[in-house]
C-alpha cells in the first residue's frame, strides 16, 4: 500500500518537458486566478491566493528554475502542494496526468552541474517512453 | 512496546502542569503556614496525581521523584516529621526538578535525563533513612515473608501432588507501563494455577506502587521449567527467578542449586525495541502543540451557533430562487447577527484567564526576596480577567522582567524603609482589568520610585542624549529614557537585572502584540507600570487604503491621525523628506515607493496617513482612503515570514486577499 502510494506521481509540463512532484504532497490543482501581489517578495513568488480561506503564496516555476517567463494561458495551472509545514501552489503551464514510477525506474540526475536548476531535481523517471524530471519540493519549497 | 504513548503527550503535559501549578500554590501556602496538615495532605495529593500519570507515561524519573516526595509528606501527615524551611526549600526543589521536566518534555518529546539522586538523597535525609541502602534502588526485594495461612496451602498443595513455586521477576527499566506488563505476567501465571501470595500486593501493583521487582507464589501443576519458558515468553522482563517452595518451609533458605537465574535473551530485543520508542518520541515534531481548555458550555454555544448558521443557509438557499428583496434583507440580517455572535464565542474559546501568568509570580516573587534580604508582599487581584491564548505566551516575560524591576530597583531594603517612615515590608501590586477592547495590567510598588537625576546622569553617561538635552527634558521625557535600548540605572549588576535585557525590550515585545506601556512615578512613594493589551490579535480594527489598484490594511492601532497636506510642504532633507506639522517635523514615507506602485500623478493635496511606534511619528503617503473595517489576521506562513513591512494578510469581503502594513519595520 505505501509503496503504491509513494510511487505514484502527478505530472505536468514545463516548457516541453515533464516533470513530477510525488502524489502525496500535492493538496489539490486549481486553475489560474487572481493574485495579490507581495511587494519587496522573492522575485520568483507571484503573490498569494486565497484558497478556502487560507493565504497561499504562488511560486512561478518556471521563473524559479531559471526558465524564461511565458504569460500564462488557458492551459496553466496552480499546483498546490506542501512540504513539512510549508504549502505553496507552484504555477505550470499544465497538468497531465498521474503517473507510477517504480523505483528501479528513477535514476538519479546528471551530475553535469549545468544549469542551476539540478539542485532541485531529486532524480529523472522514467514511463514507457517519456522522462520526467521529478522535483525535489524540499528544495523548491525552501524559504 | 507498539503502544504509541505520542498522542498523549499532550494531555499529559497540560495537565501536570495544571497540577505543578496547584503544588506551586500549595506550596508558598504551607511556606506561611507550616502546621497545616490540610496542605500537607494536598500536595501528598497532587504529588500522588503526577506519580501515577507519569508513570503511565514512562517518565521514570518523575515517577520516582515523586514517589520519594510522597513519602516524605507521608511522614509529615502522620506527623514523624515537622514541616520545617528546609523541607518546604527542598520540597519547592523537587518542583523545579518536575517543572523541567515537564518543559523538557513540551521541547523534545521526553523528560530530563536527571534522575534526580542528590534530590532524593535530601528527601531521604528528612526521613533520617539510610542512604546507602536504598540509593542504588536496585537491592533485590525482599523474599516472601510468608504469613501461616499461605504456608498452610503450600503445604496442602504438596500433599496433593503441585508444585509451589516463588517467581522473583524483575522488569527491565525500559519497560512502559509497569502495571499493565504487570498483569500480562500474572495472566499468564494465573493460567498456569493460582497465585496464593503476592509482593507487593495485587493492588499496588496495579496502581504502579513497585519499582521493577515483584514477586509471587504460585501453586500449580506445572513443572519449573515450563513455568520459566512461558514467562520467557513475555518482553520486557529483565530477569526471573524461580524457585521451589517445599512443604511450608520457608523458601528464602532455599539453596542456590535451585535457583534458576537466567538473564533473558529476550532482554536484548525488547531494549531495541525500546530504543525505537523512544526514537519515535524524539521525532515527533519536536514541540508540544498548544492547547486551550475550554468551559464545555462555551463548546455548546458555539454549536449551536453553528447549527443557526445551517439553519440560515437553507433559509438563504430558499430564497434564492424567489426575488423576493424584503425577505433577503430580513435573512442577511439574521445572518449578521449569528456572525457575530460566533465571532463573540469563538473569541470566548480562545481566552483563558490571566491567572495562567500571575501564578507563577509569588513563587518567583519569593525566591527574590529571599536572595535580596527584602521583604516583599506580591498581592494580585484580577487574575479571572481573560485574554486571547497568544496575548497569555507574550505577555509573560515582560511582566518577569517588570516584577523584577520593582523588587531590585524599585524596593528599598528593610533599613532603608524604615528610615523613611515605611513598613519594613515592601508591597507589590499586580492588577488586571478589562478596559473595553483592552485589557490592563498594572505593576506597581511601594518603592523609592524613578530617581529622575540618577536616570539623566546615566542616559548622559550611556551616551543617550547630550548634557544640554538632558537639561530641557521634563519628568515624562526622562522615563522615556528608560525605555531606550541599553539603559539600565541599577549600580551594581545583580542576577536579577540588570543582565542587558532593559526596559526597551519590555516594551517592544509589547508593541509588538500592539499594546502599550506607561510609567507613573513619584519619589519615595513608588512606581506604576500600566500595561494595555488588545484582547484578542486575531480580529483588529483596520483602516484599509489603497494604492494604485492594491489595497493595504493598516492597524487602527497604530494611526494617530490622517491629514492632508500640500505636497509643496514638503521638504527634502538630505534625502529624508520632512513637512512641519503641529509644530514638528513629520517625517514621510512614500508607500508607493516602498511596495512599488505606481506613483499618483502629482496632485497638489496629499493623503497623509500619520502613524506611530512608541514616540516616533511618520506620515504615510496613500492615494486613497477606503474606510475602516474589522479584519481577521491570516499569517502569510512560512515560506513568506522573511518579506520586508508586512505583518498578514486578509481576506476581504469579496475573497480576495488585501496585506496588512507591519507599521513597526516601516518607521
Amino acid at each position: 500500500m505505501h509503496s503504491e502510494i509513494d510511487n505514484k506521481y502527478v505530472i505536468f509540463k514545463l516548457n516541453k518537458e515533464y516533470y513530477g512532484v510525488p502524489i502525496n504532497q500535492v493538496i489539490s490543482i486549481e486553475r489560474m486566478q487572481k493574485f495579490t501581489r507581495i511587494p519587496n517578495g522573492p522575485h520568483y513568488v507571484k503573490g498569494v491566493i486565497n484558497l478556502r480561506g487560507e493565504v497561499i503564496p504562488i511560486i512561478d516555476l518556471r521563473d524559479k528554475l531559471n526558465m524564461e517567463i511565458k504569460e500564462v494561458d488557458n492551459n496553466s495551472r496552480i499546483i498546490i502542494v506542501s512540504n513539512e509545514d510549508i504549502v505553496a501552489g507552484l504555477i505550470v503551464d499544465s497538468s497531465s496526468e498521474v503517473l507510477e514510477i517504480s523505483r528501479e525506474n528513477v535514476d538519479k540526475p546528471p551530475n553535469t552541474a549545468e544549469n542551476d536548476y539540478m539542485e532541485y531535481i531529486y532524480g529523472i523517471g522514467k514511463s514507457d517512453e517519456k522522462l520526467i524530471i521529478l522535483l525535489d519540493l524540499s528544495r523548491i519549497l525552501e524559504y | 512496546m507498539d503502544l504509541d504513548i505520542n498522542q498523549y503527550i499532550d494531555v499529559f503535559v497540560e495537565e501536570a502542569r495544571e497540577h505543578l501549578q496547584n503544588m506551586n500554590d500549595v506550596l508558598l501556602e504551607l511556606e506561611k503556614n507550616s502546621s497545616n496538615l490540610e496542605l500537607v495532605n494536598e500536595i501528598f495529593r497532587v504529588a500522588h496525581t503526577i506519580k501515577g500519570m507519569s508513570g503511565t507515561m514512562g517518565f521514570n524519573n518523575m515517577a520516582n521523584l515523586t514517589h520519594e516526595m510522597e513519602n516524605v509528606l507521608q511522614a509529615a501527615r502522620s506527623n514523624e516529621i515537622s514541616i520545617n524551611e528546609e523541607v518546604v526549600d527542598i520540597l519547592f526543589e523537587c518542583f523545579d526538578a518536575l517543572d523541567s521536566s515537564v518543559n523538557s518534555i513540551i521541547e523534545g518529546g521526553k523528560e530530563s535525563q536527571d534522575s534526580n539522586d542528590s534530590l532524593i538523597e535530601k528527601l531521604w535525609k528528612i526521613l533520617n533513612k539510610d542512604q546507602s541502602n536504598k540509593l542504588d534502588g536496585k537491592s533485590r526485594s525482599e523474599s516472601c515473608k510468608l504469613n501461616e495461612y499461605t504456608e498452610e496451602i503450600i503445604y496442602k498443595a504438596s500433599m496433593e501432588g503441585l508444585n509451589a513455586f516463588e517467581i522473583d521477576i524483575k522488569l527491565s527499566e525500559t519497560c512502559m507501563l509497569k502495571s499493565a506488563r504487570a498483569f500480562i505476567i500474572f495472566n499468564t501465571l494465573e493460567s498456569f494455577g493460582e497465585i496464593i501470595y503476592s509482593n507487593p500486593s495485587v493492588e499496588d501493583i496495579e496502581d504502579e506502587k513497585f519499582k521493577l521487582e515483584f514477586s509471587v507464589i504460585l501453586i500449580t501443576q506445572l513443572e519449573k521449567d515450563m513455568v520459566f519458558k512461558e514467562l520467557n515468553q513475555i518482553s520486557e522482563i529483565e530477569s526471573i527467578t524461580i524457585d521451589h517452595l517445599e512443604k511450608g518451609k520457608v523458601a528464602a533458605a532455599v539453596t542456590a542449586e535451585e535457583n534458576v537465574e537466567i538473564k533473558l535473551e529476550s532482554t536484548e530485543s525488547s531494549n531495541e525495541e525500546n530504543h525505537k520508542t523512544e526514537k519515535n518520541i524524539q521525532n515527533r515534531s519536536g514541540k508540544v502543540g498548544k492547547t486551550v481548555r475550554v468551559d464545555i458550555d462555551r463548546l455548546d454555544n458555539l454549536m449551536n451557533l453553528v447549527s443557526e448558521l445551517i439553519i440560515i443557509k437553507t433559509r438563504m438557499d430558499d430564497l434564492s430562487g424567489s426575488n423576493n428583496g424584503e425577505n433577503m434583507s430580513e435573512a442577511i440580517e439574521y445572518l449578521e447577527r449569528i456572525t457575530t455572535n460566533l465571532h463573540d464565542a469563538v473569541m470566548k474559546v480562545r481566552m483563558v484567564p490571566i491567572e495562567r501568568v500571575f501564578n507563577r509570580f509569588p513563587r518567583m516573587v519569593r525566591d527574590l526576596a529571599k536572595e535580596l534580604d527584602k521583604e516583599i508582599d506580591l498581592q494580585m487581584s484580577g487574575e479571572e480577567t481573560e485574554v486571547d491564548r497568544t496575548v497569555i505566551d507574550e505577555i509573560g516575560d515582560p511582566l518577569i522582567h517588570l516584577i523584577r524591576n520593582s523588587i531590585d530597583h524599585g524596593i528599598e531594603i528593610p533599613s532603608e524603609r524604615l528610615e523613611h517612615g515605611k513598613p519594613e515590608q515592601g508591597t507589590v501590586v499586580l492588577k488586571s482589568y478589562p478596559d473595553g477592547n483592552n485589557v490592563v495590567i498594572e505593576v506597581e510598588d511601594d518603592g523609592k520610585g524613578i530617581d529622575y537625576n540618577k536616570v539623566k546622569k546615566k542616559a548622559i553617561q550611556k551616551g543617550i542624549v547630550t548634557e544640554r538635552e538632558a537639561d530641557t527634558l521634563s519628568n515624562e521625557e526622562i522615563i522615556r529614557l528608560l525605555f531606550a535600548p541599553g539603559f539600565s540605572t541599577s549600580d551594581k549588576i545583580s542576577d536579577i537585572s540588570g543582565r542587558g535585557v532593559g526596559l526597551d525590550v519590555v516594551k517592544s515585545k509589547i508593541e509588538s502584540i500592539n499594546g502599550t506601556i506607561e510609567v507613573e512615578s513619584e519619589p519615595y512613594k513608588g512606581t506604576k507600570f500600566i500595561i494595555r493589551i488588545p484582547l484578542t490579535l486575531a480580529i483588529i480594527q483596520a483602516l484599509l487604503v489603497k494604492l494604485d489598484e492594491e489595497i493595504f490594511a493598516i492597524p487602527l492601532s497604530s494611526i494617530n491621525e490622517i491629514t492632508n497636506v500640500d505636497s509643496s510642504n514638503i521638504r527634502d532633507i538630505q534625502g529624508q523628506e520632512i513637512v512641519l506639522y503641529r509644530g514638528k517635523t513629520l517625517p514621510i514615507i512614500r508607500l508607493n515607493e516602498i511596495l512599488g506602485t505606481k506613483p499618483r500623478d502629482d496632485n497638489e493635496e496629499l493623503i497623509v496617513v500619520i502613524v506611530r511606534k512608541g514616540d516616533k511619528q511618520a506620515g504615510l503617503i496613500v492615494d486613497n482612503l477606503l474606510g475602516q473595517q474589522e479584519i481577521v489576521i491570516k499569517s502569510l506562513g512560512k515560506y513568506l515570514s522573511g518579506v520586508k513591512y508586512l505583518s498578514g494578510a486578509t481576506i476581504l469581503g469579496n475573497g480576495n486577499i488585501s496585506l496588512i502594513l507591519d507599521i513597526n519595520s516601516l518607521i
